[in-house]
């Protein structure tokens, strides 16, 4: 099972072709490198934002330039800040139909599937290109009985009491240093209320692409789950092959009220020139249910620990987490999840593949706070490796103040046994057929949960990361 | 003539793991339509030659040939001899969790044939050939093997054979572990697969498999060679004997 040189560089032109192709940088403006706070200044004004957020900015800026790197997980120290561009606008106006969209970056999207996919089983998509979100669109009849589904800065700017109700109260720009940054220099994502009882039974979906070399995009987005409503918001990611590191650090605050239910899906490609440092959180409350799907396929390095508070009685939290690590790529992710009331719930289970010299790593945290009696969770984590070049570590933590709760944890990391591939190969499969079927097998409890285009879609990406590369 | 030739012919078979010499040239001679059994004690070399047949990596064969259909196939990948129409069942079957066993199969047998077939259709014939084997329907959801009971495992070695329909089949200990009830309906199944153009070699330590599925041939096999071979008259005799006695006699008749 040896894997050649020329084994990786295949599979990378794969990724080339399909999603890392570039377009020719047509930005209408695109602001000097670095981290001034006159950046941020001219950020708020391009997007005329009220006086209370400039200042939120700026001071999340400040919280950025105080807190030290983390030290804790992958390697940071390489990170080019200074060499950044931290705001890239590519168009005046954003569109309603793929026609209002610049032809260029409607070819991107074409390319990627999106408008094929929208109308084929979306309710609404959202498109950000570099900083913005270019292209926008909810079906009517979602509109028609309330539900918001805007790029971020719409929402702030049309429901302006709503937005500020819950913006940075699920993530404070102080809880850590890109959160900050992201609080500084946020730019794009989607803003999602749904009423109370409305139920979105088909996925809403966001894609960022990244097409500027250098840059920084830093995602916001806040979704509000109102009583007994459900729904199932699906973000992708890609972005062109660069020798130059690129940067994307999400904020995703999501509310979710007595009795609600959300999904958030997230299949992550980045192309592996990538920094991706995302914080995703979520409050819960009485009787809700909160459900992150997070599968994360590329950027060179990821820090990504979707986290559930658990806020009220009844409230339940489930985190499914898959990381498939190639050359050179890092992936940091797992969950966490913190019980603060009674009778709460939750699962986080993370299934790890490493290959090509790649390293995943799995970090969870089990918080149960006193109070939150009869409380249970779940934590298990598999992972396979592939070859003896790769690794796998686990950092599981769990703090109980409490003794009556209902607590199991389990960690299994296995190899794929040359046993195992004979029997399938002895039945007709080639070395990689038979190695992609082991590997499609062992994610198969967490793409199952993915709508079944998703779920298509996960197995196709898996496959070309298999694909030459077991030989 | 042609229609004489063995279509499956082992010559002169040497092979080693890690240095250790454990067939130490095995000749056997197979047309279409026979079934051989390989009987011996343990440590033999009967499942070094299944693995050795279906081209385990880590079994080496030193000398000799293997010919099926007059082409030497022991260059050959494990997957390109499941092309050419071999199929080896195991002693140990292996789970792929995650993995359905209708999944594994089509793709089997997409990968066997080499060509496409429809999900209907191919369900179709599974469910076809779980009916003939009386396997209940619901293993065809199940994970392959995953937390199957020693006697499940066999029995859906048994069903993938059926499905893939080789022209040689190389059954490993297919009653190894298993109960009289559970023998039966594995050799039930195996003999109402059976048809004029396909070929078993069956390895076995007991006998009593033996009498479902009844072979034109015995071979026993000993420090890695076969050391007598007859008619099923032999494996009656080695019912009778026992391993100790028969061995002594058929050692001393070689020396």
């Amino acid at each position: 099972m040896a894997v050649t040189e020329k084994d990786i560089q295949e599979s990378k032109k794969v990724y080339k072709e399909k999603y890392g192709f570039a377009d020719p940088e047509q930005a209408i403006y695109k602001a000097p490198k670095g981290l001034d706070p006159e950046r941020v200044i001219e950020i708020s004004q391009m997007k005329n934002e009220p006086e209370w957020m400039l200042n939120f900015r700026l001071k999340s800026l400040e919280i950025f330039n105080k807190k030290p790197v983390p030290k804790w997980g992958a390697d940071l120290d390489k990170i080019p800040f200074e060499d950044l561009s931290y705001f890239v606008r590519t168009t005046e106006k954003q569109g309603t139909t793929w026609e209002d969209v610049p032809e260029y970056i409607k070819d991107t999207f074409d390319k990627l599937g999106i408008p094929e996919a929208e109308r084929k089983f979306l309710a609404g998509v959202s498109a950000q290109y570099e900083s913005e979100v270019v292209y926008h669109s909810i079906q009517k009849d979602l509109e028609a009985k309330g539900v918001i589904f805007l790029s971020t800065e719409e929402g702030l700017e049309q429901h302006p009491e709503l937005f500020r109700q819950y913006f940075g109260t699920v993530i404070p720009s102080a809880d850590n240093k890109f959160a900050a940054m992201n609080g500084a220099f946020w730019s794009g994502g989607s803003f999602v209320y749904v009423p109370p009882g409305v139920q979105v039974t088909i996925p809403l979906q966001a894609y960022f692409r990244i097409n500027a070399e250098q840059m920084g995009q830093f995602e916001r987005t806040l979704i509000i789950v109102d009583e007994g409503a459900y729904v199932h918001y699906v973000e992708g990611c890609t972005a062109p092959v660069y020798s130059t590191d690129s940067f994307h650090s999400g904020v995703i605050e999501i509310i979710v009220q007595k009795n609600a239910r959300c999904r958030y899906t997230t299949i992550q490609n980045w192309s592996t020139n990538v920094y991706n440092l995302v914080t995703q959180r979520s409050a819960v409350y009485e009787g809700g249910v909160m459900e992150w799907v997070d599968a994360n396929l590329g950027s060179n390095i990821t820090m990504k620990y979707p986290s559930v508070y658990l806020m009220e009685p009844g409230a339940k939290g489930d985190i499914l987490s898959i990381a498939y690590a190639g050359d050179g790529q890092v992936l940091d992710a797992g969950g966490k999840a913190i019980h603060v009331a009674p009778n709460t719930s939750s699962k986080i289970i993370s299934k790890s593949i490493s290959q090509h010299g790649g390293r995943t790593s799995f970090r969870g945290l089990l918080k149960i706070y006193k109070g939150a009696e009869r409380s249970k969770s779940a934590m298990r984590c598999d992972a396979l490796i592939l070859d003896q070049e790769s690794r796998s570590d686990t950092y599981p933590t769990i703090e109980i103040e409490e003794e009556q709760v209902n607590l199991g944890h389990e960690a299994v990391v296995s190899r794929i046994g040359e046993d195992q591939l004979f029997y399938l190969m002895s039945r007709g499969l080639s070395e990689s057929e038979a190695a992609g079927m082991i590997v499609s097998g062992f994610i198969e409890p967490i793409v199952k949960e993915l709508p079944m285009e998703y779920a298509v879609e996960m197995n196709r990406l898996i496959q070309l990361q298999m694909d030459k590369a077991v030989g | 003539m042609a229609t004489e030739q063995p279509f499956f012919l082992i010559d002169d078979l040497h092979v080693e793991i890690e240095e250790n010499e454990i067939l130490q040239g095995v000749d056997l001679s197979v047309k279409r339509g026979e079934i051989h059994a390989i009987m011996g004690p343990n440590g033999s070399g009967k499942s070094t030659l299944a693995h050795t047949l279906m081209g385990h990596p880590s079994y080496e064969a030193t000398a000799g040939q293997v010919l099926f259909n007059g082409e030497d196939i022991l260059e050959r990948d494990p997957n390109d001899r499941a092309k050419l129409g071999i199929f080896l069942a195991f002693q140990y079957p292996l789970a792929i969790p995650g993995v359905s066993t209708l999944n594994f199969l089509r793709t089997s047998l997409k990968a066997v044939k080499q060509e496409e077939i429809s999900a209907r259709q191919f369900r179709k014939h599974l469910l076809d050939k779980m009916d003939l084997l009386k396997i209940s329907r619901e293993f065809a959801g199940r994970y392959l093997n995953d937390g199957f009971s020693g006697g499940e495992k066999k029995r859906m070695e048994i069903l993938q054979m059926a499905v893939l329909e080789p022209e040689l089949a190389v059954l490993d200990e297919i009653d190894s572990g298993l109960d009289i009830d559970a023998i039966r309906a594995v050799g039930e199944g195996i003999s109402s697969i059976m048809h004029p153009e396909m070929s078993i070699v069956i390895i076995t330590h007991y006998p009593r498999i033996l009498h479902y599925v009844k072979p034109d041939y015995v071979h026993i096999m000993v420090d890695g060679k076969i050391r007598q071979s007859g008619g099923f008259e032999l494996a009656e005799e080695l019912e009778a004997k026992g391993y100790d006695v028969l061995l002594k006699e058929v050692m001393q008749a070689s020396s």
